[in-house]
């Protein structure tokens, strides 16, 4: 172990947490995270390229500019990412996906039955479900493991919106969107946490949920960033 | 010039990693180049440094991945905090649980909702503001289990959420579009209605960083 000390040491000195700026989808929505490891960026759920998959894509740390900030946003050892599954519609969650960096690999536990539910987690060792080594600007990683693909690293910010002009309207500087609008998000980063999940591993969802469609089973999702204590 | 300090820099490091190496005279294979389970690096098919795989020792005890996390963000669906949360209260809202959302936030979105458009009587949807509050303070994303996922597409509404929606467009359609989607047309799209760069088919979907 003496040697991984030294070397981990090595890696750390090399590496520096970027700090951000601006907001979006959740980007920056609230003064305690604005800015901060524990930021969610982003969050997409979506059928995967086989239907029987699904797919949840979260996005910390957005607006990153491109090339060398890039290179040196860094996921936080000390936060946790978890995705929410409910799918009995109480809003609470019955499964849980959690994904946590350790040096330079992202580690992935469940989809599981959480110990508690709510505000504190504790990682459920005993379901690690896989590891991907993290991806750079260049080197691009995925790895699968018993159905479930896994990505972690720099992506282009998948949001789209005139975010700047949207503030402008809402000061009342402004009193509509022009046509054509100017895509805030473009050419800057996010650092994202993407796995594919066979839906075989979530459950059944339920119906009645979602009003708009009462006949179609949905789970309820969502996805938290805690940190460390 | 540059190019060549870091490299020179990058041959130190190792250097100073193979020294270290060759100081630990417990090991017999300290050969660089060589997968072992104690090299310090993360190779072969390690699932972290000199853990996991075929024939290393489970990370799981040699990773610590233990103590008590605790909530400082969440989102469920596009915008919904950064749109209607209100001053002071935008910190309480990540750290409330979804099952107790609705109770703790409805009021003061329909007060928001009826802020941004103090015309608001329904929406394409055809919920009024106290209903289509209850829906959005409750702050899960709906995913269809089979079938389309999709924020809208003309068809669908609310199973998911893909990489091409363009969950704005939605968004302020249903907050300032009226029972017809035809009122205030310069606020009902920020006419952006795709992301600059296109996405994936296949895993992970999302493009390459810029």
């Amino acid at each position: 172990m003496k040697k991984t000390k030294i070397f981990a040491a090595i890696g750390g000195l090399g590496l520096a947490a970027l700090s951000v700026f601006l907001i979006a989808a959740d980007h920056i929505d609230a003064p305690a995270v604005a800015g901060t490891s524990t930021d969610i960026a982003d969050f997409y759920s979506f059928q995967g390229e086989d239907p029987n998959n699904l797919v949840f894509v979260v996005d910390v740390q957005g607006l990153i500019a491109p090339g060398q900030p890039t290179e040196q946003a860094v996921f936080d050892e000390d936060v946790l990412l978890e995705i929410n599954i409910d799918n009995n519609n109480d809003l609470v969650e019955d499964l849980v996906i959690q994904a946590i960096k350790r040096d330079t690999t992202m580690y992935f536990f469940g989809p599981v039955a959480p110990s508690q539910t709510g505000l504190n987690s504790a990682i459920d060792e005993a379901n690690m479900s896989g590891s991907v080594p993290i991806s750079t600007t260049t080197d691009i990683q995925t790895t699968t493991n018993n159905g479930i693909q896994f990505f972690a690293g720099p992506r282009d910010d998948p949001f789209f919106f005139d975010f700047t002009r949207y503030n402008e309207v809402i000061a009342g500087s402004a009193t509509g969107f022009n046509n054509p609008g100017a895509d805030t998000f473009e050419g800057t980063n996010v650092l994202s946490v993407i796995v594919e999940v066979p839906k075989s591993m979530l459950g059944s969802g339920v119906v009645g949920a979602n009003p708009l469609a009462p006949t179609v089973p949905v789970y309820n999702v969502w996805v938290e960033a805690k940190r460390k204590q | 010039m540059k190019t060549y300090k870091y490299i020179t820099i990058f041959i130190a490091i190792c250097t100073s990693l193979l020294f270290v190496q060759c100081t630990d005279a417990d090991d017999s294979d300290n050969i660089i180049g060589l997968v072992t389970c104690d090299d310090g690096l993360q190779n072969g098919d390690e699932e972290g440094i000199d853990c996991g795989g075929t024939i290393c020792e489970a990370c799981v005890g040699i990773v610590d991945f233990s103590g008590t996390y605790v909530q400082e963000d969440q989102m469920g669906r596009p915008g919904i905090n950064t749109v209607f949360g209100t001053s002071g209260m935008k910190d309480s809202f990540n750290t409330t649980i979804p099952s107790s959302m609705g109770a703790a936030f409805q009021s003061s979105f329909e007060t928001k909702l009826l802020g941004l458009n103090p015309a608001y009587t329904s929406n394409a949807l055809g919920l009024d503001a106290a209903t289509f509050t209850t829906v959005l303070a409750n702050d899960v994303l709906w995913v269809a289990e089979t079938g389309t996922t999709t924020y809208f597409n003309g068809t669908e509404i609310l199973t998911g959420r893909n990489l091409t929606d363009d969950v704005i467009d939605v968004s302020l359609l249903l907050i300032f579009g009226g029972p017809a989607g035809t009122d205030n047309p310069t606020l009902t799209s920020d006419f952006v209605s795709a992301n600059d760069v296109t996405f994936s088919s296949s895993f992970p979907y999302v493009a390459n960083p810029n």
